[in-house]
C-alpha cells in the first residue's frame, strides 16, 4: 500500500489520562494528584480499505484509544484526524453528526448489545432514524433490508420481524454489524468482535469483515487480544504495550520476523493447533504494571529478558526496523 | 496400566416440562495417571455437563440415565450421597469456569484456601495453615500476597488461587472447565505451565475442558472431540490434529487461525450446533455436513475404533 495516500485516519500522539481522587485528606495534606495514563502516546495512520489490527492484553489501552479515536471520550493530548478533521469529542452539531456517522464501532458482546424487546428490523433501522437520513418509510426498509443483505442475513426479510434471543450468537453480531452498515460508514471500529463466539463462527465474521473492506473500501481498526485471529484477517498489526504501540508493522513481517521481545514473548505463548509445534514458550513474569506507576525508561523493562541498564534510563522511540515496520526498543539494531 | 478414572457409556438426560432432553449419550474416555485429557467442544455440546457430572454435581433437572463412573475400579454412580463425599473434592476435585470471580470478596485469600482444606474434619487449623503455605507456593502465588483480598488479585492470581483450593485435599484428578478463558494470552500460558507442572510434579490426571484447540494441541495428550453430547471422535493429541477422520473435526480445525500460517484461509463450518430440543435423528453433525448422504439422516453413527485407541462416529469412515 502506498504511503503518500492521504490516510482516512491519522492518530498523533494520543494521550488520555484519568486523574484518580486523591480523597479528602489527600487533598488537605496536598499529596501530589495522580493519574492513570492509559494510552501515553500513540501515533499510527489508517489508510481507506486497509485493517489494522491494535493488538494487546487487558491495560494496554487498545479500547481507551479505540473509544478516542470515535471522539466518544474526550482525549488528553494529540490529535485524531479522521478524513483530515478533527475529532473531538466537544465536535458539535453537523460536523459531529456527520463524523459519528463515518465511524461505527462493533462491540464485543452481541448478547448484550442488542435490546432484547426490538425487532431485528427495529434494531437495524434506529440509527437511520438517530441521524434523520430519510422520513421515507419505503427507503428505509429497503436500506434496512440491504444492510442485513450485506451483513450475511440471508434472505433479509426472514429476520425482520424475529427478535435477537431468536437468533444464534454469530446472527447476532452480524445484525450488529447491519445496524452499523446502514449508516453507510467508511471506518469500523472492531472491539473483539468474534472472542465471544464459538470457534466454528469466528470465520465467518471476519470473513465478512474483509469481504466488506475488498467490496466497499470500509477501513476496519481492529481491536484484540488475540494475535491468531489478528495474524488471519489484518493488513498490519500494531502492538500495545502499557499505554504506548511498541512495535507496528505488516502483519506478515510482525509474525514471522517480530523485533521486540514483548512480541516475541506474545508470538511464543500463542496456542498454536498443531502437537508437532509445542515450542519454548517464553513465559514473561507477571502482569502488565499498574499504569500509575509506569516504569522508567522502556516500560518493559521491568519484565523484558533482554533488559540492560541503559532500559531503565532510555525511553525508546519507534524507529523503522525495515521500510514497513518499527519497532520502540534500544536493543533491536 | 488401568485408568484412575474410567467412563462408559454415560448418558444424561436434563428434564425439562416433563420432556427429557438427551444433553450426553453414550460417552466413553479414560484418563491416566499423569496425563491429560482435553474435553473439546462448542457451546451445547455436552462438555460442561460431562464434567459436572464426574463429581455428580449436576444441577437438579439432569440426570444420569445410563453407563458407570468408575475411579479406580469404584463406580461413582453406586455410592451414596454420603460416601461420595469421600471422592468429591478429595478425589476429584474440579476448578470451575469463571469460578476466580466468585471468591468470597471479604475474607482474605489464605483463608479461603485454608477453609478448602478444613473440609477434612480432623486437620487442625495450624495444620492447615502450614498446608496453605505449601499450596500457594505450588500454584505460584507469592508468599507475602496469600493475606490479600481478592479484589487485590489479578485474574491469574485469582485462578491460581481456585487452583490451590481445588488441590487443598490432595485429589489425584483435576478438572478445570475453561481454565483460561476470560485470561490474557501471557497469563493463559502461565496457568496452562502450571497445569502441566502439576501433572507432571504430583502426578495428577487432567481433564481439560476447553473450546480451543490451540490450547489442546500445546498442552494435553488425549482429546475427546463432542458433538451434539456425542463423541465425535477421540484419539491421542497427535493423531487428532494431523490425521483427523471426523468431518467435524476437520473443520474445527480448518476454522482455527494457526500464527505460523498468516494469510492462509480460515473456513467456518455454516449453520449451528443442534439444540437439545431438535436433535437430528441420525448423525448429530449431519445438517452441517458436507459428507452427508442419506445412511446419516437416518442412523447415528457409533464411535467405533479405527486405530488403536482412535475412535470416530461417522458412516464416511472405513473402519
Amino acid at each position: 500500500m502506498a504511503t503518500e495516500q492521504k490516510p482516512i485516519l491519522e492518530v498523533r500522539n494520543l494521550q488520555k489520562y484519568y486523574p484518580i481522587g486523591r480523597g479528602l485528606l489527600g487533598r488537605f495534606s496536598g499529596s501530589p494528584e495522580q493519574v492513570v495514563r492509559a494510552v501515553d502516546g500513540v501515533s499510527f495512520k489508517l489508510q481507506q480499505g486497509e485493517i489494522l489490527g491494535l493488538v494487546g492484553e487487558s491495560g494496554s489501552g487498545k479500547s481507551t484509544t479505540a473509544l478516542s479515536v470515535l471522539g466518544l471520550i474526550p482525549h488528553t493530548d494529540g490529535d485524531v484526524l479522521f478524513d483530515n478533521e478533527a475529532v473531538t469529542e466537544s465536535a458539535t452539531g453537523k460536523k459531529r453528526r456527520e463524523l459519528r456517522r463515518k465511524m461505527q464501532m462493533i462491540f464485543q458482546d452481541p448478547y448484550e448489545t442488542l435490546n432484547p424487546r426490538q425487532t431485528i428490523y427495529q434494531i437495524v433501522v434506529e440509527p437511520l432514524e438517530v441521524h434523520s437520513i430519510t422520513r421515507d418509510k419505503v427507503e428505509k426498509h429497503k436500506r434496512v433490508i440491504e444492510a442485513l443483505a450485506q451483513a450475511g442475513l440471508k434472505p433479509p426479510e426472514n429476520y425482520l420481524q424475529r427478535y435477537p434471543d431468536e437468533l444464534s450468537g454469530g446472527q447476532r453480531q452480524r445484525v450488529a454489524i447491519a445496524a452499523a452498515l446502514i449508516l453507510k460508514p467508511e471506518l469500523l471500529v472492531a472491539d473483539e468482535p468474534v472472542s465471544m463466539l464459538d470457534v466454528s463462527i469466528r470465520a465467518e465474521i471476519l470473513n465478512l469483515l474483509r469481504q466488506l473492506r475488498d467490496e466497499q473500501q470500509i477501513s476496519i481498526l481492529y481491536i484484540t487480544h488475540d494475535l491468531a485471529t489478528a495474524g488471519y484477517f489484518t493488513d498490519r498489526i500494531a502492538v500495545m504495550y502499557l499505554g504506548r504501540i511498541v512495535e507496528i508493522g505488516a502483519t506478515k513481517d510482525i509474525l514471522q520476523n517480530p523485533q521486540h521481545p514483548y512480541t516475541k514473548a506474545l508470538i511464543s505463548v500463542i496456542p498454536v493447533p498443531n502437537p508437532r509445534l509445542r515450542r519454548e514458550r517464553v513465559l514473561l513474569q507477571g502482569e502488565i504494571p499498574n499504569p500509575i506507576n509506569i516504569p522508567s525508561g522502556c516500560r518493559f523493562h521491568p519484565r523484558c529478558p533482554i533488559a540492560i541498564d541503559e532500559c531503565r534510563k532510555i525511553d525508546p522511540r519507534l524507529m523503522p526496523t525495515n521500510s514497513a515496520h518499527q519497532t520502540a526498543c534500544i536493543r533491536v539494531k | 496400566m488401568t485408568p484412575i478414572l474410567d467412563v462408559q457409556n454415560l448418558s444424561i438426560d436434563y428434564q425439562s416440562n416433563g420432556h427429557p432432553l438427551h444433553a450426553v449419550e453414550d460417552i466413553n474416555f479414560q484418563v491416566q495417571k499423569g496425563r491429560s485429557l482435553a474435553l473439546v467442544g462448542e457451546s451445547g455440546c455436552g462438555k460442561t455437563t460431562t464434567m459436572l457430572s464426574l463429581l455428580r454435581l449436576l444441577p437438579a433437572e439432569g440426570r444420569i440415565i445410563g453407563g458407570r463412573i468408575l475411579y479406580r475400579g469404584t463406580d461413582l454412580l453406586r455410592l451414596s450421597e454420603r460416601e461420595m463425599r469421600d471422592y468429591r473434592w478429595k478425589k476429584l476435585a474440579i476448578v470451575f469456569q469463571g469460578a476466580m470471580n466468585a471468591l468470597n470478596p471479604v475474607q482474605r485469600v489464605s483463608d479461603q484456601i485454608a477453609e478448602a482444606i478444613m473440609r477434612e474434619p480432623q486437620i487442625t487449623r495450624k495444620q492447615a495453615l502450614t498446608r496453605v503455605g505449601e499450596l500457594i507456593e505450588i500454584v505460584g502465588i507469592p508468599a507475602n500476597r496469600a493475606q490479600q483480598y481478592p479484589h487485590q488479585f489479578s485474574g491469574g492470581m485469582r485462578q491460581r488461587a481456585m487452583i490451590a483450593m481445588a488441590l487443598a485435599c490432595e485429589p489425584d484428578v483435576l478438572i478445570a472447565d475453561e481454565p483460561t478463558t476470560a485470561l490474557d494470552v501471557m497469563i493463559q500460558a502461565q496457568i496452562l505451565s502450571l497445569l502441566q507442572k502439576l501433572q507432571r510434579d504430583l502426578g495428577l490426571a487432567v481433564i481439560l475442558v476447553t473450546h480451543d484447540l490451540g490450547v489442546v494441541a500445546e498442552v494435553c495428550d488425549d482429546v475427546l472431540v463432542m458433538y451434539g453430547g456425542k463423541v465425535a471422535e477421540a484419539g491421542d493429541v497427535e493423531t487428532i490434529f494431523n490425521k483427523p477422520l471426523h468431518p467435524y473435526t476437520q473443520r474445527l480445525l480448518q476454522a482455527f487461525p494457526d500464527i505460523n500460517r498468516p494469510g492462509s484461509t480460515l473456513a467456518s463450518i455454516a449453520g449451528h450446533p443442534p439444540p437439545l430440543d431438535d436433535l437430528p435423528t441420525g448423525c448429530r453433525f449431519e445438517p452441517r455436513c458436507h459428507l452427508s448422504s442419506e445412511i446419516c439422516k437416518r442412523i447415528p453413527p457409533l464411535a467405533l475404533e479405527h486405530d488403536a485407541g482412535h475412535y470416530v462416529a461417522c458412516h464416511h469412515v472405513e473402519q
